[in-house]
C-alpha cells in the first residue's frame, strides 16, 4: 500500500530523524510512504482571521499537488498536519473561499482529499493489532508518557482525531509497543510553541509544567509527535533536576526501537537528552 | 344588493398621521354596494363599537369592514359587536390599514398612505360580497383529563383538576411518582426539606378518587382531537399484582440481588425487587426483570416465597389499556446532560466529580450517606469542595446554548447545605454570571456568600485531574486576572438542564411541537404559554425548558385551569374557518392527507344505496383542523377550500386592486 505523505519543513531539516524513521517503520508494518515529488511549507499557521485566505495559498498548493497521487495524503508534523487538515475543510466547505484561492494558485482542488495522520493510518488502515505482530523488541518495562500538545488534536471539531478532553491514541500505540502508558493531566496542554522565539519565559514555564507533571506521574520517557513540542519540552529539561532528565523522542522513534530496527539508524544522536542510558538500564539494548 | 357599511379607525394618529381617513370613507362611499360609511378616532371604543351596532341597526347592513389594525388586535372586538347586534360575526371583515399601511408609510402629505388604504378597503369589499355566513363549531368535550409525568408539575396538574370535579388520568413511567423533585434534599430559596412538601401533595394523588394513578406505565399512541383523544397507554409488566400487594416490603427484604439504583444516580444499590425510594406512591415493588435471575434463568424467586397476599406473579405481561379523554397535559420533566460530555472535568474517571442532582442525594437524609456529605470513593467528609457553574449551558460547542437557569441557585444551596452539614470546610464556586433573578433568591446568595462564607470565583474550569490523591481544579479568576489551583477533595458539577429522551418520539405521537434541543414549544411565549399548537393538549414544568419548582407548579396549576376551561361547558364552540372538500371533484389523490401538519384529512367513501363502495374521497376532521389551508394550496383538482377564504373571496379581492 502506498500513501502520499508530506513531509513538510522541519522533517526535512532538525527533525530528520522523525521522517526517517516513520518511513522504515512504515515499511515494517507493511505501507510505503510515497513522498509527493512536489510540495512547499505548509505555511505554518492556520489564518486566524476567518478572511485571511491568501494565508491558505501555500497549504491549498500542497493539497492539490497531493490530490493528483491519491486520495488521502498523510504528514507526521502536528503542525502540518492541523494547517493541512483544516485547509483541506476550508477547501470542501467553502464554495467561495475555494473559488477565490483555486483562483490564486492556479489550480482546480475541491477538497476531497483525505488527511490522516501518521497514527491515524496506524490506528485505522494497517491496525495497531497488527504494528503490536510486528514487535520484536518490546519496550517492556518502559514507562512512556504520551504528550499530545495542543495542535495534533485542537480545534476538535476540526480534527477528530480522537476524544477531545482525554484523548487515548498515543497511549494505545505505546501499550502495542509493550511499555506502560503514563496518564498525566497535562499532556494535552500547551508547551508554549513560537513563544520559544519572542518569550521564552513563558515556554520555560509551560513546557515545564509538562515535564514535571509527567515525571512526576512516573515517565521515564516522553514521546510526541511535534518537532516544536520535542524542541521546547527538551529544552525546559532544566525544570528538572539533571538525574531526572528524560529523554523527549518521536513516536516513530519508539516504533522503530519495538519493531526492532538498527539502533543507528533511528537517529536517537539528534535528539538532546541521551536515550540509551534508559535502553540499557531496561535490558532492552 | 349588498347593503355594506365601511368604518375608517384613525386610532389617534397612529393612522390618521399618515393616512386622510375621512377621504378613505368618502371614496368608499361611492362603491356600489356600500351604503354607509365613516371614519372615527378610536373604533375599538365603547362608543366606536356602539357606533358600529347602531349603523348596523339603523341601515340594516349585511356586512360591515373595519378598516384599522391587524386582525390580530381586534377582529374578535368588531365581530363580537356585529353578533350583538344581529349581524352574522363572520360578515365583519377587517381592513389592517395600520400594520401594513400606515405604520409603514411616512409620507406627511398622506397621499402613499391614503391611496394604500383606499385600495386595501377596496379589495375588502369585494371580498366581502362573496363573503358567506358561518357558524361556529360545536365539538363534544370527554370531561377526562390524562396527565402524562408524575413530577411536581404532573402532580400538580392532576390535583387541580380532580379539585374541579374531572376525573384523570397520572400516568408515570417510574413505579412511583414525584419525579426528579423527590430526588432533592431542600429547596431554595426557603431551605424546605423537598421530600417534606412533595410526599404530602404524591399521598394526595394517591387518595384522590378521581386520580387513577397508573405508574410504571407510558403512552404508546394518541388518537383523535380536542375533546376526544383516545389514548393507548402501555402498563409495563411490575410482577407485582397492585391490587392484592399491601407494601409490606418482605420481598425487597429478602431478595438477595442487588444492583445499581437509577434513583440514586449510581450512588448507592437498591435490591432486583424494589421501590425507587421509601416514601413512593404507590408503595408497591416492581422486579427489574433483566436483573432478575428467576424471569432471565428460574433460579430463585425467594420474593414469592415470602410475599403474604401471594401477590408476585413471574408470568406477568405488559398489558395495553385504551382510554377516551377530552384534554392532555404533558409534563415529562427534565433530565440532566449525560456527563461522559465533559472529558475536561474527569466525570466518569474521577470517582469523586459528581453533578449536582447526586449531591442532592448526598445531602438528603434518605439518601445513601443519610444525609452526611461523604464522598463516593471513600466516605471520606470532604474539607474542600469545588462547584463547577455552567457545565455544558451556555456552550454552543456541547450543544446547549441556553442557560440551565436553576443551576445558579441550587449551587448556592449546595454550599450553605455544605457549610451546615461540614463546618470548617471550604466551598469554591466557579461562576460565569450570578442569575437569581427571582423572589428572595438575590438574597439567597449574598447568604451563601456573606454568611456561609462561599468562596465565587468569575471564571471557567480548565482542567480538572488527580494528584496524590487529591483532585486538582485548574481555572481562571476572571476578576482578579489570575490563574488559580485548588486543591479539592470533592467536585460538583452543574450539568446543563436537557430534555428527556425519547422526548421528540412523544412529541410527534401528540402532535405537538419542539424546538431544536428537543423541548415542547408552547403556543405563544407570553400570551398562551401552556397551550400548544395543537388545541387540547396543554403543557408544564421543564419538558418546555428549564424551570424551577415554583414555576413548574404555577405551570401546572394554569395547565389544569384551561382543562377546567375546556370541560366547563358540554360542548366547545370553535372556529369554523376550516377546510371543507368538494366530494364531487376530489380525486383521492390523498395530497392533501399527506400536506396536512395536523392529520386532519381523513380517506372516506361514496357508497351506493346497496353499500358498496363507488369512490374514494377526502374528508376533513372539522375537530382537528387548524384552518392553515396548506391542503388548499396541495390539491390539484382544486377540490379543497378553507371556509372565510375561499379562492372566491381571494379572487375578487385581487380583481378589485
Amino acid at each position: 500500500m502506498k500513501i502520499p505523505y508530506y513531509p513538510g519543513c522541519t522533517l526535512n531539516t532538525v527533525a530528520k530523524q522523525f521522517d526517517t524513521s516513520a518511513r522504515d517503520a512504515a515499511q515494517a508494518v507493511g505501507f510505503e510512504m510515497a513522498e509527493l515529488p512536489q510540495w512547499n511549507c505548509c505555511g505554518a499557521t492556520f489564518p486566524l482571521t476567518p478572511d485571511n485566505i491568501i494565508g491558505l495559498s501555500a497549504p491549498a498548493k500542497v493539497l492539490s499537488s497531493a490530490a493528483r497521487q491519491g486520495d488521502t495524503l498523510t504528514t507526521l508534523c502536528s503542525v502540518c498536519y492541523n494547517v493541512l487538515k483544516r485547509t483541506n475543510k476550508v477547501m470542501k466547505e467553502s464554495k467561495e473561499k475555494r473559488g477565490v484561492i483555486n483562483g490564486f494558485i492556479e489550480e482546480d482542488y475541491d477538497g476531497s482529499l483525505n488527511v490522516l495522520h501518521y497514527l491515524e493510518v496506524l490506528r485505522d488502515r494497517i491496525g495497531f493489532d497488527k504494528v503490536k505482530g510486528a514487535v520484536k523488541r518490546p519496550l517492556k518495562g518502559i514507562k512512556a508518557g504520551a504528550y499530545y500538545g495542543c495542535m495534533l488534536l485542537r480545534p476538535f471539531e476540526d480534527m477528530g482525531i480522537d476524544n477531545a478532553e482525554s484523548p487515548t491514541i498515543f497511549e494505545d500505540l505505546i501499550k502495542a509497543l509493550g511499555a506502560e502508558a503514563v496518564e498525566f493531566p497535562n499532556k494535552i496542554e500547551c508547551c508554549g510553541a513560537h513563544l520559544a522565539l519572542n518569550n521564552e519565559e513563558v515556554v520555560t514555564r509551560l513546557s515545564g509544567n509538562v515535564m514535571t507533571s509527567a515525571v512526576g506521574n512516573g515517565a521515564e520517557l516522553i514521546i510526541t509527535s511535534c518537532p516544536l513540542c520535542q524542541y521546547n519540552l527538551e529544552k525546559s529539561q532544566g525544570a528538572l533536576s539533571k538525574q531526572n532528565a528524560v529523554p523527549v523522542i518521536y513516536f516513530t522513534q519508539a516504533i522503530g526501537l519495538a519493531l526492532g530496527q538498527d539502533i543507528e539508524t533511528l537517529g536517537f544522536d539528534k535528539n538532546t537528552t541521551d536515550v540509551m542510558p534508559l535502553l540499557k538500564k531496561k535490558g532492552i539494548v | 344588493m349588498p347593503r355594506i357599511g365601511v368604518f375608517v379607525c384613525q386610532c389617534g394618529n397612529n393612522i390618521a398621521a399618515t393616512v386622510d381617513t375621512k377621504k378613505v370613507a368618502g371614496d368608499m362611499s361611492k362603491i356600489p354596494g356600500v351604503v354607509y360609511t365613516c371614519d372615527y378616532k378610536f373604533m375599538c371604543s365603547s362608543p366606536g363599537q356602539e357606533m358600529l351596532k347602531q349603523a348596523i341597526k339603523e341601515q340594516n347592513l349585511d356586512g360591515v369592514i373595519v378598516s384599522a389594525c391587524s386582525p390580530h388586535m381586534h377582529e374578535k372586538t368588531f365581530r363580537k359587536a356585529s353578533e350583538a347586534a344581529g349581524l352574522n360575526p363572520y360578515q365583519c371583515e377587517i381592513t389592517n390599514i395600520r400594520e401594513q399601511c400606515s405604520w409603514v408609510h411616512h409620507d406627511p402629505t398622506k397621499a402613499v398612505g391614503t391611496v394604500k388604504s383606499i385600495d386595501l378597503t377596496r379589495m375588502t369589499i369585494q371580498r366581502l360580497k362573496k363573503n358567506q355566513p358561518l357558524k361556529k363549531i360545536k365539538i363534544p368535550v370527554k370531561k377526562k383529563a390524562l396527565v402524562i409525568g408524575g413530577g411536581i408539575a404532573g402532580i400538580q396538574a392532576a390535583l387541580d383538576i380532580a379539585e374541579g370535579g374531572r376525573e384523570v388520568i397520572l400516568v408515570e413511567k417510574e413505579p412511583s411518582i414525584g419525579g426528579n423533585m423527590a430526588r432533592l434534599s431542600e429547596t431554595f430559596p426557603t431551605m424546605d426539606c423537598s421530600q417534606c412538601i412533595l410526599t404530602p401533595k404524591m399521598v394526595e394523588a394517591e387518595l384522590n378518587e378521581r386520580i387513577t394513578l397508573l405508574t410504571y406505565s407510558e403512552v404508546e399512541k394518541v388518537d383523535g382531537y380536542i375533546g376526544n383523544f383516545t389514548v393507548t397507554i402501555r402498563r409495563k409488566s411490575k410482577f407485582v399484582d397492585e391490587e392484592r400487594c399491601t407494601g409490606c416490603g418482605e420481598c425487597m427484604e429478602k431478595c438477595p440481588f442487588k444492583v445499581t439504583s437509577g434513583f440514586e444516580l449510581g450512588l448507592n444499590k437498591r435490591k432486583v425487587i424494589y421501590t425507587p425510594f421509601p416514601q413512593s406512591v404507590p408503595n408497591v415493588p416492581v422486579i427489574d426483570a433483566p436483573n432478575c435471575p428467576k424471569i432471565q434463568k428460574d433460579k430463585c424467586g425467594a420474593c414469592a416465597i415470602v410475599c403474604g397476599p401471594k401477590c408476585i406473579d413471574f408470568k406477568m405481561e405488559d398489558k395495553l389499556v385504551t382510554e377516551e379523554v377530552g384534554a392532555i397535559v404533558v409534563a415529562t420533566g427534565y433530565q440532566l446532560m449525560p456527563n461522559e460530555r465533559f472529558g475536561e472535568y474527569g466525570y466518569g474517571r474521577i470517582k469523586d466529580v459528581i453533578s449536582g442532582l447526586q449531591f442532592e442525594r448526598l445531602a438528603s437524609s434518605s439518601g445513601p450517606t443519610g444525609g452526611e456529605i461523604r464522598r463516593p470513593s471513600d466516605g471520606k467528609v470532604p474539607q474542600n469542595v469545588v462547584f463547577i457553574q455552567c457545565v455544558g449551558s451556555r456552550d454552543e460547542k456541547k450543544g446547549v446554548s441556553y442557560c440551565s437557569k436553576i443551576c445558579c441557585m441550587y449551587t448556592a444551596k449546595h454550599t450553605k447545605l455544605y457549610a451546615h452539614k461540614v463546618h470548617g470546610g471550604q466551598a469554591y464556586v466557579f461562576y460565569m454570571d450570578i442569575r437569581s433573578g427571582g423572589k428572595r433568591y438575590e438574597e439567597f446568595v449574598r447568604g451563601a456568600i456573606e454568611h456561609d462564607g462561599a468562596m465565587y470565583l468569575r471564571g471557567r474550569v480548565s482542567r480538572v485531574y488527580e494528584k496524590d490523591g487529591k483532585i486538582m481544579v485548574q481555572g481562571a479568576d476572571t476578576l482578579s486576572g489570575s490563574q488559580v489551583e485548588i486543591e479539592a477533595d470533592m467536585v460538583v458539577l452543574a450539568t446543563a438542564i436537557v430534555s428527556r429522551e425519547g422526548a421528540d418520539t412523544l412529541a410527534q405521537k401528540l402532535g405537538i411541537g419542539y424546538d431544536k434541543h428537543k423541548f415542547y414549544n408552547e403556543y405563544h411565549p407570553k400570551m398562551k404559554p401552556v397551550e400548544t399548537v395543537t388545541a387540547g393538549i396543554y403543557l408544564a414544568g421543564s419538558c418546555m425548558g428549564p424551570m424551577d419548582i415554583p414555576e413548574s407548579v404555577a405551570q401546572g396549576s394554569a395547565a389544569a385551569s384551561k382543562v377546567l376551561v375546556l370541560f366547563s361547558a358540554d360542548e366547545m364552540a370553535r372556529e369554523p374557518i376550516t377546510s371543507v372538500v368538494n366530494r364531487t371533484t376530489c380525486n383521492a389523490c390523498w395530497d392533501c392527507v399527506t400536506a396536512c401538519p395536523y392529520t386532519a384529512i381523513e380517506r372516506d367513501t361514496i357508497k351506493d344505496r346497496k353499500g358498496n363502495i363507488i369512490r374514494w374521497v377526502a374528508k376533513v376532521n372539522d375537530g382537528v383542523c387548524q384552518g392553515c389551508g396548506v391542503c388548499v394550496a396541495a390539491c390539484r383538482s382544486k377540490s379543497i377550500d378553507l371556509k372565510g377564504y375561499t379562492d372566491e373571496q381571494v379572487y375578487a379581492a385581487l380583481s378589485a386592486f
